[in-house]
């Protein structure tokens, strides 16, 4: 084993009425790449936030190369050579890439001096990012590389990453990885907190897993399989989503020929697609976040309005009709921005249920709102989505990501839905989560929903697609069956990685 | 009608000097405002500064003193704005709201014993040279050190937002504070620090209502600007030089009803009066067409939980 650079000695962190951290201890080595394993709420941002300085310990001690190590603040976790990429991204919309950068550095150089390193860096770990363009117009995938390269810009001891491939495509992913191994060959130490477990077996050195709390073992991900790893988390056997055969019936969603401009003035806009979904079919739509994903989203809600003709339900004309019109016929969605889009940050869970349940479970009548149903509803989705809350009258922001997509998205499958539109149903959603979120659309799909998953995690879409297609730049390729469908197919549906390229090694070295 | 008694060099001239209380009270506004506070306090720490100017120019007979002496009045009354909603995390609209009544009240009871009373005059600068130059000279350069300050001041204002680090940490605040506070910036502090700037830009504005504009005391004599001044802000998009072309808008359209009511314009006074208020308004809305956005975090109550 290679010098220690952080320690990590009994640190314990509680709040009212949870312990989130619980005596927990373990070593990052120089150059080590530390997977942080745990279901939400185990704990795992809690902990990365003591290391950086965002929250003080109640006890416990860090020392980080041989001194003991306990930032006040970020600045000083930072000053200690130590980054971090957020979950939850703390970028400032309607400021500049340089100048989002910027505010996360000690000691920026001259705007103009920082746009260029920011191009050669971002090009140098083939992330490629304009630095004049506003962050609020940015894909999540794209306000991720904003995120990363802030931190790379830095030259970090200790890189933290929570949750940094939810967004991104395979290639993405491949990228990221070759950036961070680079990074560790150099000595940097990465602390890497995913859910993902076959990609911490191909990049992590040593794992460590945290379940309420408490440090619950330790592994070798590349000796260890995803199944017991996972099983390490929940402490317990993980259910596998599992699919009967369902009968395939009419065409229940049809969209031909669809071109729409983009409402954002940076986004996508959507050209000649046509879709078919039937009753019972599951479609995949993969691609990276920022090809039109939202767009079309917004075009199967009615957030976007087109031609009467151009969206079809069962036969229907239903172009020109709103959200909550197409809502009534059985069309529903759920967006992939759960905090803003898909629900109402400050408002209680109860009514949160009530914003999309209101036409199709009766919870209104005469413009009159019947709160008891509503609580019931939401109840319901709670109990049945297994959301970890206190109860339905809490806000939706007081829930982890990960909770709040368990009932944003069993919220419109409990309404029985005819046709139901998801995008990154499981982003940041842990692995029995995002499990029992899949099975749940398998289940709605063989009771004769047509299901629409906007995904960017390929082997979500595997998993349960029945026809595969991919978006790029707005458009959509054919459908093909997904069964039997290869990486390599998906990745030429794809067209390659978009806009990405490998990473320029020597240039790469050349910054150092 | 005689529309020959209309002087236009003084036209132009008293146009700068009706805009400016506006001008600097909107300037302050805009800083805090960019840090994501709304303080509708304007109004008050104007009124505020307007006797706090006055009596201590009257007082020592130097205006210059009371010019100081009224952004020190605004800066105070500025921080029971901040101790109220950065401290005690009260609502900014209703402490803002309390902050003009509040100032209003206190500054009749201080200027009880001014009315009345003339206050030391506040030189002209007449700069050497240029004021000589005909027509513009006379317009341009014949005015106070005040005026020329205040349009100093957004030239700074602007060179401060656009190209310091200070100014963009104070972008960032007003944006998102969550994620300033994560980065490591002392929210509350930097938002404190935007409110007495803003309060005593408004208790300058407010003293050369008192000391140059009108001059003399009388309560409530802000008569409003400060919430043209706030209202300035929106409609300029929070930008530095659209607050100025604001101001001085709206400063030229009041000077000139003026002249046109002492010209005895077949227009009813109404209507004058209130065209300064309608074109101003209608001029800042086209201009702000563009994809003008308020601070994101405006208005919000900030509180350190993580």
């Amino acid at each position: 084993m290679t010098e220690t650079l952080l320690k990590i000695e009994r640190l314990t962190k509680a709040y009212p009425g949870v312990v989130a951290n619980d005596n927990v201890s373990f070593d990052i080595g120089v150059g080590e790449v530390h997977a942080l394993l745990g279901e939400n709420g185990a704990g795992k941002s809690t902990l990365v936030k003591m290391i950086y300085g965002l929250v003080k310990p109640d006890s416990g001690t860090m020392t980080l190369r041989g001194t003991p190590f306990a930032p006040a603040e970020p600045r000083a976790a930072r000053a200690d050579g130590i980054a971090m990429v957020f979950q939850h991204f703390s970028l400032f919309e309607a400021l500049t890439v340089a100048e989002n950068v910027a505010l996360g550095m000690e000691d920026p150089p001259q705007m103009r001096d920082l746009a260029r390193r920011i191009t050669e860096v971002s090009e140098a770990y083939g992330l490629p990012l304009d630095p004049s363009r506003i962050v609020g117009d940015l894909s999540a995938g794209e306000r991720q590389r904003v995120e990363i390269i802030r931190c790379l810009l830095q030259d970090p001891k200790l890189l933290i990453m929570d949750e940094p491939t939810s967004v991104l495509t395979p290639q993405e992913v491949e990228i990221l990885f070759q950036t961070l191994r680079k990074l560790s060959s150099e000595g940097t130490a990465i602390l890497y907190i995913s859910h993902k477990l076959e990609e911490i077996r191909a990049l992590c050195d040593n794992a460590t897993i945290l379940r309420l709390g408490k440090n619950v073992g330790t592994c070798v991900p590349r000796d260890t399989t995803a199944k017991e790893m996972a099983e390490l988390m929940v402490g317990g056997t993980l259910q596998i989503p599992t699919r009967k055969p369902g009968e395939v019936g009419e065409i229940a969603m049809e969209i031909s020929g669809l071109s729409v401009p983009s409402p954002s003035e940076f986004g996508t806009s959507l050209k000649d697609v046509s879709i078919q979904v039937r009753a019972g079919e599951i479609l995949g739509v993969g691609g990276v976040a920022g090809n039109g994903q939202d767009e079309l989203l917004g075009v199967l809600s009615g957030e976007i309005l087109s031609a009467p003709d151009a969206v079809q339900l069962h036969g229907q004309p239903v172009g020109r009709l709103g959200p909550v019109a197409r809502r009534r016929l059985g069309l529903l969605a759920a967006p992939e921005e759960r905090l803003g889009h898909a629900a109402a940050p400050n408002m209680s869970l109860t009514e949160n249920a009530l914003l999309t349940g209101a036409v199709r479970e009766g919870l209104e009548r005469n413009g009159f709102l019947s709160w008891p149903k509503a609580k019931t509803f939401a109840e319901r989705i709670i109990e049945t989505f297994d959301v970890r809350t206190p109860g339905p009258e809490n806000a939706a922001r007081s829930l982890s990501g990960g909770n709040l997509q368990k009932f944003v998205i069993g919220r419109e499958v409990l309404q029985r839905p005819e046709v139901l539109v998801v995008n990154q149903p499981t982003w940041g959603v842990d692995a029995s989560a995002a499990a029992a979120i899949r099975q749940a659309l398998l289940d709605l799909a063989q009771k004769g929903t047509a299901v629409i998953c906007i995904s960017q995690d390929l082997d979500e879409l595997m998993e349960i697609s029945d026809n595969f297609a991919a978006l790029t730049e707005g458009r959509l390729s054919p459908p093909r069956a997904a069964a039997g469908l290869t990486v390599e197919q998906i990745g030429l549906m794809l067209g390659g990685a978009h806009g990405m390229e490998v990473a320029h090694i020597d240039t790469a070295e050349a910054r150092t | 009608m005689d529309l020959s008694a209309i002087n236009p060099i003084l036209l132009l001239a008293s146009l700068m000097v009706a805009a400016t209380p506006i001008l600097l009270a909107a300037t302050g506004e805009l800083i805090a405002e960019k840090a994501g506070v709304l303080n509708l306090g304007v109004e008050g720490m104007m009124i505020f500064g307007a006797i706090c100017g006055f009596a201590t120019a009257v007082e020592t007979g130097s205006p210059w003193l009371g010019f100081l002496a009224a952004s020190v009045g605004g800066a105070v009354l500025s921080l029971l704005f901040v101790i109220l909603t950065q401290l005690a995390l009260a609502n900014q609209v209703a402490s803002g709201l309390a902050l003009t009544l509040f100032g209003l009240g206190l500054s009749a009871l201080l200027g009880q014993g001014y009315v009345g009373v003339k206050p030391p005059p506040t030189p002209d600068l007449h700069i050497p040279g240029l004021s000589q130059i005909p027509f513009v000279g006379e317009i341009l350069f014949t005015h106070d050190v005040v005026l020329y300050f205040s349009i100093v001041l957004v030239a700074l204002v602007w060179l401060f937002l656009r190209s310091t680090r200070a100014g963009l940490i104070l972008r960032a605040v007003g944006e998102n504070h969550d994620a300033a506070h994560a980065l490591g910036y002392k929210v509350v502090l930097i938002r404190s620090l935007a409110i007495v700037f803003g309060g005593a830009c408004a208790g300058l504005g407010g003293a050369y209502i008192s000391l140059v504009r009108v001059p003399q005391w009388t309560e409530g004599m802000t008569a409003g600007v400060g919430w043209i001044a706030l209202a300035l802000v929106v409609f300029a998009s929070w930008r530095p030089w659209r607050v100025l072309i604001g101001a001085y808008l709206f400063g030229g359209i009041t000077v000139l009803q003026l002249n046109l009511q002492a010209a005895g314009v077949a227009i009813p006074v109404e209507y004058l009066a209130m065209s300064p208020y309608i074109i101003t308004i209608v001029v800042l809305v086209l201009l702000s067409r563009d994809k003008a956005r308020a601070p994101a975090a405006l208005g919000r109550i900030f509180h350190a939980s993580s």
